[in-house]
């Protein structure tokens, strides 16, 4: 009958609960420094200092942000399906080989005009090809997604591996990785474009696929919720019976999702590639695919939250190179276990402090009434 | 039915004094006092949304009141959760059953009271508590018997046994007979009466008021919030009540002419579903849907009316058998999916409201849409027009009076009758040829059963073949033209309303042959 859900105003669902279990998450880390006999305060310091403080650390922070958009997107996309695509960190790392082995083949013979177009598509196609195999299987044979893109993530680091050590490996190299591309399959760098209008900024690998990602932002919302075939996606993904009903075919929107999130998730693989190595090796996604279930989770699954999610762990990423570079004592697993309380207070207990907010709001409304 | 004690003799088993509740803005309860004696079946009746569930959820413990108190046996209780209400003697039996469905009878039982760290002894305690409420009640139920497998009845008496074993003096019923056949029905109110005459006290929340007056001693109308009547039972008729409960005049009867069907819209020839389990659900089911008719399809639920409705709206292709309706077959070979039937112009309100009618996490004007997302009047090539998705909601809201009216509103906060407004507004304003309504009344209020029935005729008499299926044989009496009746998927007799009484469907539903029986 009529219940309002005790609800909390819509600012402090999506903005003051975030940012307090940002704060837990901090407070928890600062505990960890502590106990390891260093100034919470001051590593908090270094951290903010390292990440914002500076256009080498904003330059980073957005090369990083970068990254969890792309992988943030590709988990939401699916998400809205009503799938949980943990498979990100293959897509990428197989959409990456997708725009390395257009680059090595064509380099030389194309120009940049040519060569960015092909890399954009090949990076989005490749890490589609690899969702689509969990794709098929889960709405056809029901095996369910989260089991098999977890283990495509292995088949990728395997086939990789394989790949740069027997095919790619650059002759006469010890290291596997391949040759370096020639310069017209390389994305513009910020610093260049900055230069070129008399701005100067110090080196760092951000690139032209921040762009990429901004219009991915946009596309992905108009597409979710201003087309049909997003509405579509969405109707799947709360009620398959209801989409049943209304005449959608659920396996083929299952599958158009989930190769839609391994597009996005592939162009991780063009901002590392041909925005910023230039050459393919190893695992160069670094776990931001991961990181992207936890950006989508505290984006709550739409685009705009997830660019401030991404720039949080953008930053946390970079602050935390720099901390473990100017306070020996805390190493670089330390920073990881700070991106994990981060990820476990705004994922796994997002709604922890919930009920206690609720309750203060109560009580504020019948102070008001 | 006369009170079994002398009103006055004892302090009443629950006293309700002023009871406030607000949610935002709306007022839910507005200083509600009622008295209810002990050893008493005593009504609530309230149209959807008149505050009936949450008086009883305060008085259960899932909500404080803001205002007011509770006394139970005369003696004022602070009831802050269901442990408290279960402590003070209030045992709830909630529409929606809270039962596991893997585990036994006994265990769903003891489930809460499992009485200390291993089961056995608390396991024993139970089964007796059982085999004496079985004694003193009538109340049988197999203890060992997986709670999945038995009938709706027998699981709801599960939920009696629970709140007894619990020690319940007081028992909630909140619409206990909705989802129940006739017969269950009889059974309950035979269980009612029996736990009344041994002293339990039954609150009977509903809003069929033959249930009321069939089974209640005394009964208090609620409205808007407030209660603005009490009557005792023997002194009232259902008439005055549903004038009560809506606040005006309510006709029974639905007005409408007398109808000849013209040429057939629909033609089913052997029909037949084999379901995922092997088992034949639709078993050659063959009749016709004439325009400007409105066919009733009666029968005991799960006798192939739900799968009958799959086929037809394309949601299922038949295993055997063909479908020709406006001018399109339809066969095993060559289905024709919801999409394909919404644009032959079909309209299909459906059973199950909730999961398939709309997506309760979309706005009101997202569900609008539903199976017509890729209308042109708003969908391009590549974007739908949002703004005039929800202006055209807005319009429907208007021309359906869904309340509140806002487009924007998450569908899943509208109350049942306002979204069933809202999907009946969706299938039927683009004029369909074709209208399947299966339970299209089905949890309503009286305001409400009576808005859709009115469309339905419209509809009807707009030259459209309607297919009515539903549970409630006086809906099937009262607007169909000719009734069909299924049992065991089949289509077990077919005849005109004007020669239809509820006990010709009754034994043509129980597959008893009325020549056999007279």
């Amino acid at each position: 009958m009529t219940t309002s859900a005790n609800g909390l105003p819509r600012w402090a669902d999506i903005g003051l609960l975030p940012l307090i279990n940002v704060t837990l998450a901090l407070g928890a880390a600062g505990l960890i420094v502590a106990a390891i006999g260093e100034n919470p305060l001051n590593a908090i310091r270094i951290m903010v200092a390292g990440a914002l403080g500076g256009p080498e650390g904003i330059g980073y922070t957005l090369y990083y942000a970068t990254n969890f958009v792309f992988a943030g997107l590709a988990v939401a996309v699916a998400f809205h399906a009503g799938l949980f695509n943990i498979g990100g960190e293959g897509q990428a790392y197989i959409g990456g080989l997708g725009v390395g082995l257009a680059m090595l083949a064509l380099d030389r013979h194309l120009p940049f005009a040519a060569l960015f177009p092909l890399g954009l598509v090949l990076s989005m196609a490749f890490g589609a090809a690899w969702a689509f195999v969990p794709a098929y299987l889960q709405a056809h044979r029901g095996s369910h997604v989260v089991i098999t893109t977890i283990m495509f993530n292995f088949l990728a680091a395997a086939l990789m591996v394989y790949l740069l050590v027997n095919v790619f490996i650059a002759p006469g190299s010890m290291t596997p990785e391949s040759r370096k591309f020639a310069d017209a399959a390389a994305l513009p760098m910020v610093h260049d474009l900055l230069a070129a209008i008399g701005i100067t900024m110090p080196f760092t690998p951000l690139n032209l696929s921040l762009g990429v990602a901004l219009l991915a932002c946009v596309a992905v919302w108009g597409f979710l919720w201003h087309t049909p075939w997003g509405y579509e996606i969405r109707v799947v993904g709360q009620s398959e019976k209801a989409a049943v009903y209304a005449g959608i075919r659920p396996k083929r929107v299952i599958v158009a999702a989930m190769c839609l999130s391994g597009a996005l998730a592939g162009l991780i693989g063009l901002n590392e590639i041909m925005g910023v190595h230039h050459r393919l090796f190893l695992n160069f996604v670094a776990g931001a695919g991961f990181t992207g279930i936890a950006v989508s989770l505290m984006g709550r699954n739409h685009p705009f939250g997830i660019v401030l999610a991404a720039l949080l762990f953008g930053a946390i990423q970079q602050g935390g190179a720099e901390l473990s570079f100017d306070v020996p004592n805390i190493t670089r697993e330390m920073v990881v276990v700070i991106q994990g309380l981060m990820i476990l207070f705004s994922g796994a207990l997002a709604y922890m402090a919930r009920p206690l907010l609720e309750g203060l709001f109560a009580l504020r409304g019948e102070a008001r009434a | 039915m006369a009170l079994s004690s002398p009103e006055g003799s004892r302090p009443p088993a629950i006293e309700l004094l002023g009871i406030d509740k607000r949610f935002g803005a709306v007022q839910a309860n507005r200083a509600v006092s009622m008295r209810v004696p002990r050893g008493s079946v005593t009504g609530i009746v309230g149209e959807n949304g008149a505050g009936k569930s949450t008086l009883m959820s305060i008085l259960y413990g899932f909500y404080r009141a803001d205002a007011g108190e509770i006394r139970i046996d005369g003696r004022r209780v602070e009831i802050a959760s269901s442990q408290d209400a279960i402590a003070a003697g209030i045992g709830m039996v909630h529409q929606h059953f809270m039962l596991v469905e893997t585990f036994s009878v006994l265990e769903n039982v003891m489930l809460g009271a499992e009485g200390g760290a291993m089961l056995a002894a608390g396991a024993e305690a139970t089964r007796a508590e059982l085999a004496r409420l079985d004694r003193e009640y009538g109340l049988r139920v197999d203890p060992d018997a997986i709670v999945g497998d038995l009938p709706v009845g027998d699981q709801q008496r599960v939920e009696i046994l629970k709140a007894l074993c619990r020690g319940a003096e007081i028992l909630i019923l909140d619409e206990p007979t909705g989802v129940l056949t006739p017969q269950e029905t009889d059974q309950l109110f035979r269980i009612l009466a029996t736990l009344r005459a041994r002293g339990t006290t039954i609150l009977l929340i509903t809003h069929k008021l033959r249930e009321i007056m069939a089974a209640t001693d005394l009964v208090f109308v609620m409205r808007g919030g407030e209660v603005v009547a009490e009557r005792k039972t023997a002194e009232t008729t259902a008439e005055e009540l549903a004038e009560l409960m809506v606040g005006r005049k309510v006709r029974f009867a639905v007005e409408k002419s007398a109808r000849a069907g013209g040429e057939a819209l629909l033609v089913a020839r052997d029909l037949t579903v084999v379901d995922e389990r092997g088992v034949k659900t639709l078993d050659h089911a063959s009749f016709e849907l004439r325009a400007g008719e409105i066919v009733g399809v009666a029968g005991v639920s799960g006798n192939g009316q739900s799968e009958l409705l799959e086929v037809l709206s394309g949601i299922r292709a038949p295993t055997s058998g063909t479908l020709r309706l406006l001018g399109r077959e339809v066969d095993a070979a060559r289905p024709c999916g919801p999409d394909a039937m919404r644009a032959l112009g079909l309209a299909h309100v459906p059973e199950d409201r909730h999961r398939l009618g709309m997506v309760g996490a979309f706005a009101a004007a997202e569900s609008a849409i539903l199976g017509y997302q890729r209308d042109p009047a708003y969908c391009g090539a590549v974007a739908i027009d949002n703004a005039e998705v929800a202006r055209r909601a807005g319009l429907l809201m208007e021309r359906f009076d869904v309340r509140p009216r806002a487009p924007g509103l998450r569908s899943a906060a509208f109350s049942g009758g306002n979204q069933q407004k809202l999907i009946l507004a969706r299938e039927l304003a683009r004029e369909p040829r074709i209208v399947l309504a299966g339970q299209p009344t089905r949890g309503l209020d009286i305001g409400a059963i009576e808005f859709v029935h009115r469309r339905l005729i419209e509809r009807r008499d707009a030259g459209a073949a309607v297919l009515l299926v539903s549970a409630e044989l006086d809906e099937i009496l009262s607007l169909s033209d000719r009734i069909l009746v299924m049992f065991e998927g089949r289509i077990v007799g077919e005849l005109p309303a004007a020669e239809a009484d509820e006990r010709k469907l009754g034994l043509l539903m129980a597959n008893v042959r009325p020549e056999i029986a007279a």
